[in-house]
C-alpha cells in the first residue's frame, strides 16, 4: 500500500488508520517507491492548484496516470478525490490527474461553506465501497470541504450527500475511487470503509474493469 | 448534522478534572479518554492545553502524536499557541485543527497568515465573551476571563472569519461553569455576523440546553467539559435529547 507524501496533507492519520486495519503502508516521497505497490492512497488537504504542482514536481502525476491505466487501485481522499478529475474552479488553469472525466466546482449552497461536519452518504446499492448493511450511523462520515466533484458520467457517482444542496460524496471509475469525506476521521464508519477498500484491493475487485 | 464535542483540559500531558468512567484504566490519560469518547459517539474532541510553563509544552506534541495514532475522529488543540511555528508543530504531529485565542486577539494577522499557510479549515478562533453592562454587546476577555480587551465580541467574530478563521469557538464567560445554559443571544448574534460554523461553549447544565444552543443560538456544534467529565451525561444521552428536540445528530 503506497501512501503518497507530497507535503500537502496530514498523512499520519490516514496511514495509521490503514495500519490499524492490518495494511502495510509505505509512505512514498518519490514515484519509484510507489510503483509496484498493490494500491495507492492519495490523501490531500489544501488547494487544488498547489497540490497538482507538488504532484507534478515529485513525478507523482505521471506515475498515478500510469498505474491507474494498468489497473492498480487508487483511492483519493478529500482533495485527493478532487485531484482525480480534470480541473477545478478553485484553481483555474491547473490540470488535474484526469483519471475520472469531470470537473470540481465550489459548493453552491445557502448553507455555510466550508462544509465542516458529519453527513450521511446515500450509497448506490451494491457499489464498490458501499456498506452492505447498517443504519445511518454506519453511513455517516466527517467532511471538510468547500468544493465538490461533478463527473461527466453520472455512472461514476457511487455516493451522494447533502449540505443545503446535494453533492457527490464518492466516485469510482475502473480502479480509481474517491471519497470527499475523511474516512480516517470518521470513527468506526470510516474505518469500515477503508477496510472494504483494502478487502477489495486484496480480492482484485477494485481493479479497473 | 450538529456536532457534540467534549473538551478535555490537559496539563503537562495529563487530563485535569477527574472523569468518572467506571471501566477506564487511567482517567488521566488523554488518549484513553479520547478513544472512549469516540466510542461513545463524540463527533470531535478539543484538547485545551493549560500547561503553564513553556519548557513543558513539548508534552502536547507527544500527546497529539499518540492521539493521532489511536483516535479516528477529528481533534483540535488549543491553549498556548502563539506563533505559526507552534501551529505547524501540532498540525504536523497529527492534529486536525488548532484553536487560537489570545494570540489571535493580540495579533489578528496571525489568523490570516495561518489560514493562508495551513488552510481555513484548520484554524479555529476561540472567543471568550462577557455581556457588557451598558448593553453595547459583549466584551472579549483574555486569560480565562481575567482581562478585558476593549474589543466587542460580535465584531471580533466577524473580523476573525474575514481573516480566515474556519470556525469560531464561542464561550460565554457569564455562563461558563454556571450550568444555567448557553448564552443563546451571544451565539445567535455571532452566527448572524460570521458566515462560518459556530461552536457553542459555556453553561451547559441540562439536556435541554444543548438543543437550545442550536434552535435559539443557531450554533453548528456544542462543546462541553464538566457535564461529560463529571459523568452527569454521556455523549449518547446528549445526542438522544438533541434528536428529541428535532436537532439532527449522528447516532
Amino acid at each position: 500500500m503506497a501512501l503518497l507524501d507530497y507535503d500537502m496533507s496530514n498523512l499520519r492519520s490516514a496511514g495509521k488508520a490503514l495500519e490499524r486495519l492490518g495494511a502495510r503502508v509505505q509512505v512514498c516521497r518519490d514515484p519509484g517507491a510507489a510503483r509496484g505497490s498493490d494500491a495507492v492512497l492519495l490523501p490531500g488537504v489544501g488547494r487544488f492548484g498547489a497540490a497538482m504542482e507538488r504532484l507534478d514536481e515529485r513525478g507523482f502525476t505521471a506515475m498515478l496516470r500510469e498505474v491507474a491505466a494498468s489497473g492498480t487501485p487508487v483511492l483519493g481522499i478529500c482533495l485527493g478525490m478532487q485531484l482525480l478529475f480534470d480541473q477545478s474552479e478553485e484553481s483555474p488553469g491547473a490540470r488535474g490527474l484526469g483519471l475520472i472525466p469531470g470537473h470540481v466546482e465550489r459548493l453552491r449552497t445557502s448553507a455555510k461553506v466550508p462544509h465542516i461536519g458529519w453527513s450521511e452518504v446515500h450509497w448506490r446499492e451494491g457499489a464498490a465501497l458501499a456498506p452492505a448493511s447498517g443504519g445511518p450511523a454506519e453511513r455517516t462520515y466527517y467532511f471538510v470541504h468547500s468544493y465538490s466533484c461533478i463527473p461527466d458520467d453520472p455512472a461514476d457517482v457511487i455516493g451522494t450527500s447533502e449540505h443545503g444542496v446535494g453533492f457527490t460524496a464518492a466516485v469510482a471509475r475502473g480502479g480509481a475511487c474517491g471519497v470527499q469525506f475523511h474516512p480516517e476521521k470518521s470513527s468506526a464508519a470510516g474505518l469500515a470503509l477503508l477496510d472494504r477498500w483494502l478487502a477489495g484491493v486484496q480480492s482484485g475487485q477494485m481493479v479497473a474493469s | 448534522m450538529i456536532r457534540v464535542i467534549p473538551c478535555l483540559d490537559v496539563d503537562r500531558g495529563r487530563v485535569v478534572k477527574g472523569v468518572n468512567f467506571v471501566d477506564i484504566r487511567d482517567a488521566g490519560d488523554p488518549v484513553e479518554l479520547a478513544a472512549r469518547y469516540d466510542a461513545e459517539g463524540a463527533d470531535e474532541l478539543v484538547f485545551l492545553d493549560i500547561t503553564a510553563t513553556h519548557e513543558e509544552r513539548d508534552t502536547i506534541i507527544h500527546l497529539v502524536e499518540r492521539t493521532a495514532e489511536e483516535v479516528f475522529i477529528p481533534f483540535t488543540i488549543g491553549g498556548g499557541l502563539r506563533t505559526e511555528e507552534d501551529i505547524r508543530a501540532v498540525l504536523a504531529a497529527g492534529a486536525d485543527k488548532v484553536s487560537l485565542n489570545s494570540a489571535a486577539v493580540r495579533d489578528p494577522d496571525l489568523v490570516e497568515r495561518a489560514a493562508m499557510r495551513f488552510g481555513d479549515q484548520c484554524i479555529v478562533v476561540a472567543i471568550d465573551a462577557k455581556r457588557r453592562d451598558d448593553g453595547s454587546g459583549w466584551e472579549v476577555y483574555l486569560a480565562g476571563g481575567r482581562r478585558e480587551t476593549g474589543i466587542e465580541a460580535v465584531a471580533w467574530a466577524a473580523e476573525a472569519a474575514r481573516r480566515g478563521a474556519g470556525e469560531l469557538l464561542v464561550t460565554s464567560m457569564d455562563r461558563d461553569g454556571t450550568q444555567v445554559g448557553f448564552d443563546t443571544d451571544l451565539l445567535a448574534a455571532i452566527a448572524a455576523a460570521a458566515p462560518v460554523p459556530v461552536i457553542a461553549s459555556g453553561g451547559a447544565g441540562t439536556l435541554a440546553h444543548f438543543g437550545e444552543a442550536v434552535t435559539r443560538g443557531h450554533a453548528d456544534a456544542v462543546l462541553a467539559a464538566s457535564v461529560f467529565h463529571d459523568g452527569v451525561y454521556t455523549v449518547g444521552e446528549v445526542k438522544a435529547a438533541m434528536a428529541r428536540d428535532g436537532v439532527p445528530v449522528r447516532r
